[in-house]
């Protein structure tokens, strides 16, 4: 069933995008994830114009978010004070961010650019939940107890100025790091459209140690807003946001994320993070290669007189 | 200095137009004239659009003077020329990362020709090369006046291989079929990513290897209905396109999560 996408000005197999969007939302309901980080490199390898991937894959984040967030509010599994401060923080990264992606869309390094942070940051970040997850796994196969809890406020953290209080995360800390946190993901997902809950909930459970009943919720909340506004930042930038590939994306990703949501529940913790971190460590080398390796095409062309 | 010489080519072209205007009226009713029509004088993307097949057909009128000369025919689908720019990964520190780029003023956005025989068979290198038979015959007018030749005669191949892949630049030869050495058709397939725009469709009627009747009529490929207002929409008023996009978004998200909690 081919259908023609009026702003990536391609037509596509639709079964296909939706396919696309039911493995993601399967995959980003069960870690509660945006899964961003899958689709717009799935986008990019089918043929899609990376800006438009990019872009609409932000689009279809915010309405999966939205799905996700309404199973956590209602158990109180969001904590809109911190939410709030992430967002403010979210929309100054996400507005320098789209600026960003503008510039170096312009100097035809953007797919470049793109592909080297997910590389560096996805091959980081599973690295290192691997190593946690695996450890907390062996350990609890051989009995061991747990290591103690890392003291929560570490040193840094604590001496910035105008601490206030978050109850719902447990935290009594200056809300500049979190606005700093916001920011960062917000930069990140402006340029690579990803929603960043793959860097959020490690940084907030490790970083600002957030009270882990929340850290997935109140992720989702944020994202919800940061991929609204990186949505109409797009829009009006670049006006790459292809509302028909983010509906296709929709369909499939909102059904998807609800199955692998309930999926969640039958496996364990632990073995949910080895299985994210094996997930987001395969994608970044599965990228690095790609880099590597001599192109299918060597030659690109774009519209206009470009530098 | 290789403007200079294409507005040297340009206005030689016009000036050879204009003097052989008076002869082409007269010669009417004498010489050989070309009637074609095509299958669609539109092609409408719509949200099936996977591509299309554009038929042409039409009838060579002869002149009495041609009755037993061998005649051959050309036909050229042009889409619209845009300027583009041409990048080129290469190898830099173990990583592919765009390096070079060559930039073109006027390249076709499409381009198919069909013909009766193989192209060298009936019309020489330098007709072939003023009238832009054949692929290898396209003026790209490159831009970028700091690359040498052979750079631009590399990007310029990178160009045309990618488009040829791409269903883009076809060359279609012994593509034109003539019934009785009066009717004539012949075929060129847009694919589901031909861009937007005015084209035309040309006919050459070729004896002794040179043109001796042309005519041309135009084709427009355009999106139609939701497609252009989707399209015009994103353009036009981008802030309430976004906002439009985020509300079906949360909206479906909302829906979609309402509905499987049943």
């Amino acid at each position: 069933m081919d259908i023609y996408l009026p702003i990536a000005e391609m037509s596509v197999n639709a079964l296909v995008i939706v396919g696309f969007g039911a493995v993601v939302g399967f995959l980003s309901g069960m870690f509660g994830v945006g899964g961003g980080f899958l689709t717009t490199p799935l986008l990019i390898f089918y043929g899609i114009p990376p800006s438009v991937a990019v872009a609409s894959a932000a689009t279809q984040i915010a309405g999966s978010s939205v799905s996700g967030v309404r199973a956590h509010w209602r158990r109180g599994g969001v904590d809109p004070k911190m939410g709030g401060v992430l967002i403010v923080g979210g929309l100054v990264g996400s507005t320098i961010g789209s600026y960003i992606f503008k510039a170096l869309k312009d100097v035809g390094q953007v797919d470049f650019i793109i592909q080297l942070l997910y590389v560096l940051i996805l091959g980081v970040i599973g690295g290192l939940m691997l190593i946690e997850s695996v450890g907390a796994l062996l350990r609890a196969r051989t009995g061991q107890a747990p290591p103690p809890a890392r003291k929560r406020h570490h040193g840094l953290l604590h001496r910035l100025p105008w601490r206030m209080r978050f109850p719902r995360s447990g935290l009594y800390i200056s809300p500049l790091a979190p606005l700093a946190l916001g920011a960062a993901v917000g930069m990140l997902t402006a340029i690579m459209g990803v929603g960043g809950g793959f860097i959020l909930v490690p940084a907030m459970i490790y970083m600002l140690g957030v009270s882990t009943s929340v850290v997935v919720g109140t992720s989702l909340f944020q994202i919800i807003f940061i991929s609204a506004a990186v949505t109409v930042l797009h829009a009006i930038n670049t006006q790459s946001v292809d509302i028909l590939l983010a509906i296709l994306l929709l369909v499939g990703g909102t059904v998807g994320a609800q199955l692998g949501a309930q999926f969640a529940q039958k496996l364990g913790g632990e073995k949910l993070r080895v299985a994210l971190g094996l997930l987001v460590f395969l994608v970044s080398a599965r990228l690095a290669v790609e880099l590597m390796i001599r192109p299918s095409e060597l030659f690109t062309v774009v519209e206009g007189m470009a530098l | 200095m290789r403007r200079l010489a294409a507005l040297f080519l340009l206005l030689a072209c016009a000036l050879g137009m204009l003097t052989a205007l008076p002869g082409a009226a007269s010669a009417q009713r004498a010489g050989p004239r070309l009637i074609t029509d095509l299958s669609q004088s539109r092609v409408d993307i719509e949200y099936t659009f996977a591509g299309a097949d554009i038929m042409l057909f039409g009838a060579i009128d002869r002149a009495s003077s041609l009755r037993n000369r061998q005649l051959d025919l050309i036909v050229v689908v042009r889409g619209p020329s845009h300027p583009l720019t041409v990048r080129k990964k290469e190898r830099v520190a173990g990583v592919w990362l765009n390096t070079r780029s060559v930039r073109f003023h006027t390249t076709p956005s499409y381009y198919s020709i069909s013909s009766t025989r193989p192209l060298e068979e009936i019309v020489d290198p330098k007709t072939a090369a003023i009238y832009e038979f054949g692929i290898a015959n396209l003026h790209f007018s490159p831009a970028s006046t700091e690359r040498s030749a052979q750079e631009i005669q590399e990007f310029q191949t990178g160009l045309v291989d990618l488009r040829n892949r791409g269903g883009l630049y076809v060359e279609n030869m012994g593509g034109v079929r003539v019934v009785e050495g009066v009717l004539f058709r012949t075929s060129a397939r847009l694919p589901g990513d031909a861009p937007v725009g005015e084209y035309s469709a040309s006919v050459f009627l070729i004896a002794d290897r040179q043109v001796i009747a042309t005519t041309s009529v135009p084709l427009t490929v355009g999106k139609t209905g939701f497609e252009q207002a989707v399209y015009n929409f994103a353009i036009d008023q981008s802030l309430a396109y976004g906002l439009l996009a985020v509300i079906i978004a949360l909206a479906s998200g909302w829906g979609v999560a309402a509905i499987m909690r049943r």
